[in-house]
């Protein structure tokens, strides 16, 4: 049978898919918890919150793992989206656990990566949240292609990637015990290029860094890094103003850019279809330890 | 770009190169990202390949790169100017069986591949069982390593041959063949120069036109309220929203539905979208539904309409796919139920028998199901769910079981209908049926005992007389659907006046011989479907005595039960509900001759029954009657 008009695009059913899970995790749980970084698919991920609920308010708070490494311009950004939308805000600060000496580092400017895993899971428990919204995608990653939407977490926020629980049709399982969670990841089926043509359809608001801009950047271990206090010069190298934007927003001291000349979500869109690198790989230091380096960290808790 | 998404999962054997052709798909059509593919080169050359391992871009974990083999589910996306590709690559090894059902259950299609050296094996068969079961409505099966077997059309045909003949006693609609190399790129995306012999579509072009325009049901209404929407501000304290994704039908504002299980109706007012105000939601539309009138309704309720409601119903059949590897099914503990929106506690009262993937054969002495094990069980729930068939709805005929100890999902079902339903199973179970021999039938000479007997029925007629608005079709409904959905199913029919007055009787008015001669068309169909064994439930005012009494005699003359019904709701109340306006038109002068108002009705002088004004306690009156 086919009837007119009863047709939805992609994104229409990527966006209804997504509405249906975080209705389901606001019905179902007693205190999720949205993770949001500022970045853009956690951008996304709340302008579909904000849609699922409306005319009411979001009804539950966002957290932002806060490593202090830091672009300005996206903490800048969130706190507007969290004032303009009155937003619960909670912030949990690798800083602060590095100053009280729950976290020790070796120098100032390592990478946070792994530290923020501390901070998220004390975050999670501190709050007793027990649904977290995560804005992974399942083509960002290797490991990340093999997760749940509902992916159940045991008391030390740890993932089995060999035992997860089977997921059919859209009955989502989130029965858990006090002290577990579950991740509930709802753009898993959003890739790069979804993510960018749904955001530029519906003209949401992004930080001004994923825009091509002119800024001081030196090439550093095959990645285009901004100059600045969190990624001084190299000794030796020589920096150099150039047009760039981020793909992906992570810390400072280890996200790359990528040189471009997309100031507008048309051309970026552009750039997004014809792209021959991954977003990852183009733009994360924190992804080439090793060949299995996001499972491992995934294992231990990580988003 | 917005295009239409195709949902593939992928099934067979270990090693029978699903990944591999995942891998060549996505080389194949350009979807893989340089800094990939220079990663898993990198793993190939450590490992020693001889060339790249293209299944390593779906096989992402450790364990999996370790072994060579797919563990859990990978999901992919590709996109071709035709259309978007949501692959599932799924695991062929049996122990992993419940993480290929994940990747089967929303798919499309399944590419189910086959080594070209090995033949259709069991796991080939498990799992174009469970894609059949599950109603994956399109099946490809690859025939893949044909680089190893020389491209002898000869192993192609009768592998062909073999799966065909098993598919046979399987429901696939729609059934597809490629030979291929996934290693070698032979017929995967390009037309192999290595097998002329082949005329169909390389694989991509056939993944591109496939039809699936409709897996939905666009007929049957049904949403599952999800989320009230109650904002406490004050510009919008009376904003009551229902939040859901509609699962079946179209919903239109002004349509009138029905609240389950409140049976309260209402009007839809408006129907809201993240986009705005629609003026119509269909399937996989997330919306919220506004109502007129204030009813109560709430998470776990379902919104239908009322001239066609889902199956309410405590006991139900179902297909059952044991997950757990910890624990079998057991009929004495009660597991946590998730269908819809809605979590119930049930038991499964009893294994009617375990199918053996392999031959399809039914064992009723089975005593229990264990990991990948497949059977028909009963399931009792502590409140009744609202359900479809998952042959019609996919969604509403689905749910989970979940074991409350260790909050694992333990299993999946497929409903097969309310308690003791025949309909529904696969066609193979079907086929196994016994075929009764012993019984010959002489058809001249059939009796009614014979026929009552075989069938297990008892034929008899209902009459429901009464007011316009008194009630009779709402009874003879409810009775019907208590009699079809009871543990031993009776076959039943209402036979409403005024849906009659549509076909049947088109051609009568309201005069009194025109009412004589409507009476006697209806009181002969439904001595006629009596006599075949179902029971006929007359919902009509027939308003004279003398009609009724003539259908009561045709009715002794054939030896056939006749209850004569009296649903006596007095004319004010009647009056008062006017469900079609025509004691309003009536007293407006609209329309004359209307029974009550300018037509008289003779009650009933000796009535079987007269029915009690609340509803559930008038249907048991009514089947009371009946035993
Ligand atoms: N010669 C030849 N080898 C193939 C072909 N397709 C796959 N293989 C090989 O078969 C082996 C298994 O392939 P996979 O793609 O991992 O098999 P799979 O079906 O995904 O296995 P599981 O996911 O573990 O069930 C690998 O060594 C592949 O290189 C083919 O067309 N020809
Ligand atoms: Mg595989």
């Amino acid at each position: 049978m086919r009837a007119a008009g009863v047709e939805l695009s992609d994104l229409a059913t990527l966006e209804a898919e997504s509405i249906h899970i975080l209705r389901e995790v606001a019905a179902e749980f007693e205190h999720p918890v949205m993770l949001f970084s500022g970045g853009k698919d956690s951008v996304l991920m709340l302008h579909l919150a904000r849609k699922a609920f409306a005319p009411a308010p979001v009804p539950f708070p966002i957290m932002h793992v806060d490593t202090g490494h830091n672009f300005p311009e996206v903490i800048e950004f969130r706190d507007r989206v969290v004032a303009e939308h009155g937003l619960r805000l909670e912030v949990a600060s690798v800083q602060e656990r590095i100053d009280s000496g729950r976290i020790q580092v070796g120098h100032e400017l390592e990478s946070r990566n792994r530290h923020q895993t501390v901070a998220l899971l004390e975050g999670i428990q501190q709050n007793g949240f027990d649904a977290v919204f995560g804005g992974g995608r399942r083509d960002e990653e290797k490991a990340r292609a093999k997760e749940r939407v509902f992916s159940f977490r045991d008391r030390f926020g740890q993932w089995d990637p060999k035992n997860q629980r089977p997921e059919l049709w859209n009955l989502y399982n989130g029965r858990h015990k006090k002290g577990e969670h579950i991740r509930v990841f709802p753009i898993s089926d959003w890739t790069e290029l979804d993510v960018w043509r749904y955001l530029a359809q519906e003209e949401v608001d992004l930080p001004s860094i994923y825009f091509a801009h002119e800024r001081e950047v030196v090439e550093h271990e095959g990645l285009v890094m901004a100059v600045n206090e969190f990624f001084p010069l190299p000794d030796g190298a020589e920096a150099r103003i150039e047009m760039v934007r981020y793909r992906t927003v992570g810390d400072a001291t280890s996200t790359g850019a990528v040189r471009s000349t997309a100031t507008d979500y048309h051309s970026v869109i552009e750039e997004t279809a014809v792209a021959r690198v991954t977003e990852r790989g183009a733009t994360r230091g924190d992804d080439r330890f090793s060949e299995a380096a996001m499972e491992d960290r995934k294992k231990e808790g990580y988003f | 770009m917005a295009s239409e998404m195709l949902r593939i999962a992928t099934a067979g054997s270990v090693d029978d190169g699903k990944s591999t052709l995942i891998g060549r798909l996505l080389y194949e059509t350009k979807s893989i990202f340089e800094d990939q593919l220079e990663s898993i080169e990198r793993t190939s050359e450590k490992r020693g390949d001889e060339q790249t391992d293209l299944a390593l871009l779906t096989d992402g974990l450790r364990a999996e790169r370790e072994q060579g083999i797919t563990i859990d589910v990978a999901h992919r996306y590709f996109a071709t100017p035709k259309r978007k590709f949501v692959i599932a690559d799924t695991p062929g090894h049996i122990q992993y069986t419940r993480n290929m059902v994940t990747g089967a259950s929303n798919a499309n299609l399944a590419l189910l591949l086959v080594d070209a050296r090995k033949g259709v094996l069991e796991q080939t068969r498990r799992h174009a069982l469970l894609s059949s079961l599950l109603r994956v409505p399109h099946l490809v099966l690859c025939v893949n390593k044909m680089d190893l077997v020389d491209y002898d059309q000869g192993i192609y045909d009768e592998i062909r041959e073999e799966f065909t003949q098993f598919a046979a006693r399987l429901e696939i609609t729609d059934l597809g063949f490629v030979p291929i190399s996934a290693l070698e790129g032979d017929n995967v995306v390009t037309r192999s120069p290595n097998m002329p012999w082949f005329e169909g579509q390389p694989l991509l072009g056939h993944l591109e036109d496939v039809h699936i325009a409709s897996d939905r049901n666009l007929v049957d209404n049904r949403f599952p309220v999800q989320y009230v929407i109650r904002p406490q501000s004050a510009e919008q304290r009376d904003y009551r929203g229902f939040a859901g994704t509609v699962v079946g039908g179209i919903f239109k504002p002004g349509d009138e539905v029905m609240a389950l299980p409140s049976r309260r109706r209402s009007r839809i007012a408006g129907i809201d979208t993240p986009t705005g105000s629609v003026a119509q939601a269909f399937p996989p539309m997330a919306v919220t539904l506004l109502l007129e009138d204030e009813i109560d309704v709430s998470r776990g309720d379902m919104l239908c309409r009322p001239s066609n409601q889902p199956t309410a119903n405590q006991t139900f059949e179902a297909m059952l796919c044991w997950f757990d590897e910890t624990s079998s099914l057991r009929t004495d503990i009660p597991y946590q139920l998730k269908h819809t929106t809605k979590w119930v506690a049930a038991e499964v009262e009893a294994l009617r028998y375990q199918l053996d993937v392999d031959t399809l054969h039914r064992d009723l002495e089975a005593g229990t199901l264990e990991v990948n094990d497949i059977g028909r069980v009963a399931i009792h729930t502590s409140s009744p769910l609202f359900f479809d068939t998952y042959r019609l709805n996919r969604t509403t005929g689905s749910f989970i079981l979940v074991d409350p100890a260790t909050n694992l999902t333990v299993a999946a079902g497929m409903i097969i209908g309310a308690a003791g339903e025949p309909a529904g199973e696969t066609a193979a179970a079907v086929a196994e049926a016994p075929v009764a021999t012993n019984i010959t039938f002489h058809p001249s000479k059939l009796t009614r005992e014979e026929r009552w007997g075989a069938l297990g029925t008892r034929g008899a007629t209902i009459w429901l007389t009464g007011l316009s608005g008194s009630g009779k079709s709402t009874i003879a409904t409810a009775v019907e659907h208590t009699l079809i959905s009871a543990p031993v199913p009776q076959p039943a029919f209402v036979l409403d006046g005024d849906n009659l007055r549509h076909g049947l009787n088109a051609n009568l008015g309201f005069s009194d011989s025109d009412r004589a001669e409507n009476v006697r068309r209806v009181g002969e169909v439904a001595r006629i479907l009596a006599e075949a064994g179902t029971v006929s439930l007359v919902s009509l005012v027939s308003p004279f005595r003398a009609d009724r009494d003539r259908v009561r005699a045709i009715h002794e003359e054939a030896g056939i039960p006749f209850y004569e019904v009296f649903v006596d709701t007095p004319l004010e109340e009647c009056e008062r509900r006017d469900p079609k306006g025509l004691y309003a038109k009536a007293r407006a002068g609209e329309i004359t001759d209307l029974t009550g108002v300018g037509s008289p009705y003779e009650a009933p002088s000796a009535p079987d029954l007269v029915t009690d004004p609340d509803l559930e306690i008038a249907v048991r009156q009514v089947i009371g009657l009946l035993e």
